[in-house]
């Protein structure tokens, strides 16, 4: 069995379902008890939280645990739209930001809010001047993704990060849930950038766990409101055993980065050279450094993205068409809609996704199966 | 850099005439303790300075512990070399090479114990001036407020070279102003105080009443767990605590409302005083802070204050609460006396108690009190510990937490 679709989620680690286990038996007491056994659970909850923040460089009153990526997407944006409402109603975005993002902000429009899609150009990146010129004196906020989910771009966040200087009321939220992990730390780490959205299955953490990281200095109203946890920000009783094996899964996932990332790019780059010697292959992702070493989009002319994935279903290898969200709906990818690229191609893309489990023996087997559905196919493609 | 002593300046001690040799005495033997993992270090006390002969160990390590002694203005970590000029040349570029950054600027500053070596003062400056300006033709030299300051020593066994002093904690040698007991609760502002005492040099012990089952075994481990953040600076810490059920519960069940926290004041201070005497120290410390609360006002003080003649001394009594939360952060005790346990000043707390009692009715109601009994029960069951630095009350988890991590 071959797994290539861990951009949409990962294999929790043994070691971080160890921790799971271990931390659900004897640090079960809630951390707002007064005894001794929620105490204990304290210490826990604040010594990952501890970890997570020396591991991302920040402070542990900076990390706020949410229940994933869709939360803190959600959170950072309505919870900014709250906070600021008097200040202005304008939001900026990405046109090919994760429906997190993107679905959010319809939801904002229809409560009165005006929100600007930034426009991609055909490679898949949004150019900082256009940002520049969309940013009014009403605008509150600025959202970009690190890393597109469904062809991996990594949008300029220097640049963005640099523009927003000028620009000091403005908060800065980074969607990173696809690039923890991926060699892009000091990057994200742009003192700029107020807000990143983490989610933890997407790095073999346990489902259903995440964080922001929020600057200090900064707020935004909570969505969750209730007993008063996270600071008073996130309300709900801490899932203490989930969010220790996430610390886990985070610092097994940043140790030897470098090394991970290069593997990573190593094996993509011999999928995409054996993939790119097809005439009817066409690549979305790209081998220069502006794109994650993980994610590899391509399409096979005239052979729709399920049809690909079902074929390489029966080799025993999973891959996806664009991104998992919406990938069962049918409809085509909104990041290659915005690139341009024509819907009879769109249609046809599919995603392989890849993390540092991941070997380049599995790289040949993808190539070789590759070759086989290919020519089972022949007789859909258009003739040269 | 590896440096082969370091050099340590006495603090206000230079000045105390008659009594200096008790202070250096006292300030060495702090700093023995100080550097007691160290085993390899040799120290070589001298008038106004000590130094340490480093034999291989890590001066940052070392350093890092130095810098909590008090009695201590600054140090300088310094290389040794022999009295020859190629052999200083190579050893002055070497150090200014790990410590200064390109385009600093400096100046060269020569001390000449040794009045037999061939260069003297002025020669030695101009000669590693010269040397500077061809091999490090970045750096411009500057007389007045340079950014470092390369000292050269002469003395008999050889020549000493530093380009850094470090601040010292100041203050004076812990135990040259003798002894003290502090009252800690486990709030911001008796860590602080003791912090304060220690740095004048009084050696302290500390105090801390407890109520079980009103307050909690947390409570009692803060307090303890408080002491190991001030034990650095002295070594260790001697911990008393003292029961207190049977008293509060006595007050409450007899004296009227108001009075109850002044009464209970008055108690705690007069078991203060008995163990200070049994203790033998000669002073009583706290971290009351002028009319904070009710019972820091100064008609509390008077009311309190009545039972002892023995000096109490409040170090942060004319601190504002940001001042003093700014030197809890500075030693680290904040975050945990922040922690949220009951001490037994917080509990049967009256919802209004007088912010100004009436000294003969506080008399008054204690007379009511069989305060001999009371004291005496006490003062029986006493626990003395000895705290150290390494010593760890609040996180037993911690090894379990860092391993599932």
């Amino acid at each position: 069995m071959i797994y290539f679709d861990n951009s949409a989620t990962t294999k929790a680690l043994p070691a971080v379902l160890d921790t799971y286990r271990k931390v659900s038996e004897d640090f079960y007491g809630n951390p707002s008890s007064l005894h001794a056994v929620g105490g204990k659970g304290d210490a826990m909850l604040q010594s990952a939280r501890k970890q997570i923040a020396d591991l991302i460089q920040a402070q542990p009153d900076e990390i706020y645990f949410t229940s994933g990526g869709t939360e803190g997407d959600n959170w950072v944006l309505k919870g900014t739209a709250i906070e600021k409402r008097q200040f202005g109603k304008h939001l900026i975005t990405t046109a090919v930001e994760h429906p997190a993002i993107i679905n959010t902000m319809h939801q904002l429009e229809q409560l009165g809010f005006e929100v600007t899609y930034l426009p991609v150009d055909h490679r898949g990146f949004i150019d900082p001047a256009a940002l520049a010129a969309a940013i009014r004196d009403d605008t509150i906020l600025v959202s970009v993704m690190a890393v597109n989910n469904e062809i991996g771009a990594k949008q300029p966040l220097t640049a963005v990060a640099e523009l927003l200087e000028a620009h000091p009321n403005i908060h800065l939220h980074v969607d990173a849930v696809q690039g923890i992990g991926k060699g892009l730390m000091a990057a994200l780490r742009h003192p700029r950038i107020d807000f990143i959205t983490f989610s933890g299955h997407k790095f073999h953490g346990p489902r259903g766990t995440g964080f922001i990281y929020m600057e200090e200095g900064r707020h935004i109203a909570p969505l969750m409101t209730g007993g008063g946890q996270e600071s008073n920000l996130r309300s709900g009783t801490e899932n203490t055993p989930a969010i220790a094996a996430m610390a886990k899964a985070l610092r097994l996932l940043l140790t030897d980065e470098d090394e991970k990332v290069a593997h990573e790019q190593a094996i993509r780059t011999r999928i995409y050279e054996h993939v790119a010697q097809y005439p009817n292959v066409v690549l979305f992702s790209q081998l220069t450094p502006d794109f994650a070493p993980h994610i590899l989009c391509f399409a096979i002319r005239g052979v729709r993205g399920e049809t690909i994935v079902h074929a390489f279903e029966q080799h025993d290898i999973y891959i996806s068409t664009t991104s998992a969200c919406s990938s069962k709906k049918g409809t085509e990818s909104s990041t290659l809609a915005a690139m341009h690229v024509q819907s009879s191609v769109a249609t046809s893309a599919i995603r392989v996704s890849l993390d540092d489990q991941n070997t380049l023996a599995e790289a040949d087997a993808f190539n070789a199966a590759f070759d086989q559905v290919y020519a089972g196919f022949a007789k859909l493609m258009p003739q040269a | 850099m590896q440096y082969s002593e370091i050099m340590v300046r006495y603090g206000e001690l230079s000045t105390k005439g008659k009594n200096r040799q008790a202070f250096i005495g006292r300030l060495n033997g702090n700093v023995t303790k100080a550097l007691h993992e160290f085993p390899a270090l040799r120290l070589h006390p001298k008038r106004d300075r000590l130094h340490i002969d480093l034999n291989g160990e890590d001066a940052e390590r070392v350093m890092a512990r130095l810098s909590k002694v008090f009695g201590i203005q600054s140090f300088s970590p310094s290389v040794a070399v022999a009295k020859e000029m190629p052999a200083v040349h190579a050893a002055v570029q070497a150090l200014m090479a790990a410590t200064v950054p390109t385009g600093a600027s400096y100046k060269v500053q020569t001390k000449r114990a040794d009045h037999s070596f061939a260069l003297d003062t002025n020669e030695m400056n101009l000669d590693l001036g010269d040397y500077l300006t061809e091999v490090r033709p970045d750096l411009v030299v500057k007389m007045k407020d340079p950014d470092y300051v390369l000292r050269v020593e002469v003395r008999r066994e050889a020549i000493f070279l530093s380009t850094k002093t470090v601040l010292g904690a100041g203050g004076l040698p812990v135990g040259t102003a003798g002894k003290g007991i502090l009252m800690l609760s486990g709030g911001i502002d008796s860590p602080v105080a003791g912090y304060l005492a220690l740095k004048r040099g009084v050696d302290i012990e500390m105090v801390h009443f407890f109520s079980p089952p009103y307050t909690s075994d947390q409570a009692l481990a803060k307090a303890k767990q408080l002491t190991t953040k001030l034990a650095p600076y002295v070594g260790s810490i001697r911990f008393i605590q003292v029961p207190f059920t049977e008293i509060q519960e006595t007050i409450k069940a007899t004296l009227p409302e108001g009075y109850l926290m002044t009464i209970q004041r008055r108690l705690m201070l007069r078991l203060a005083e008995a163990i200070a005497h049994k203790r033998g120290a000669l002073a009583i410390f706290n971290g009351e802070s002028v009319g904070q609360v009710a019972s820091q006002t100064l008609e509390s003080m008077v009311a309190i204050n009545d039972v002892t003649t023995m000096p109490i001394i409040r170090p942060v009594a004319t601190m504002d609460k940001n001042e003093i939360i700014r030197l809890a952060e500075d030693i680290d005790t904040y975050e945990l006396s922040i922690m949220p346990f009951e001490d037994c000043c917080t509990i049967f707390a009256p919802p209004a108690p007088k912010t100004k009692p009436n000294l003969d009715r506080a008399r008054y109601y204690e007379s009511k009190l069989d305060v001999d009994g009371l004291m005496q029960r006490a003062l029986d069951g006493l626990i003395i510990t000895d705290i150290k630095g390494s010593d760890e009350f609040m996180a037993q988890d911690r090894d379990l937490i860092a391993e599932l991590l």
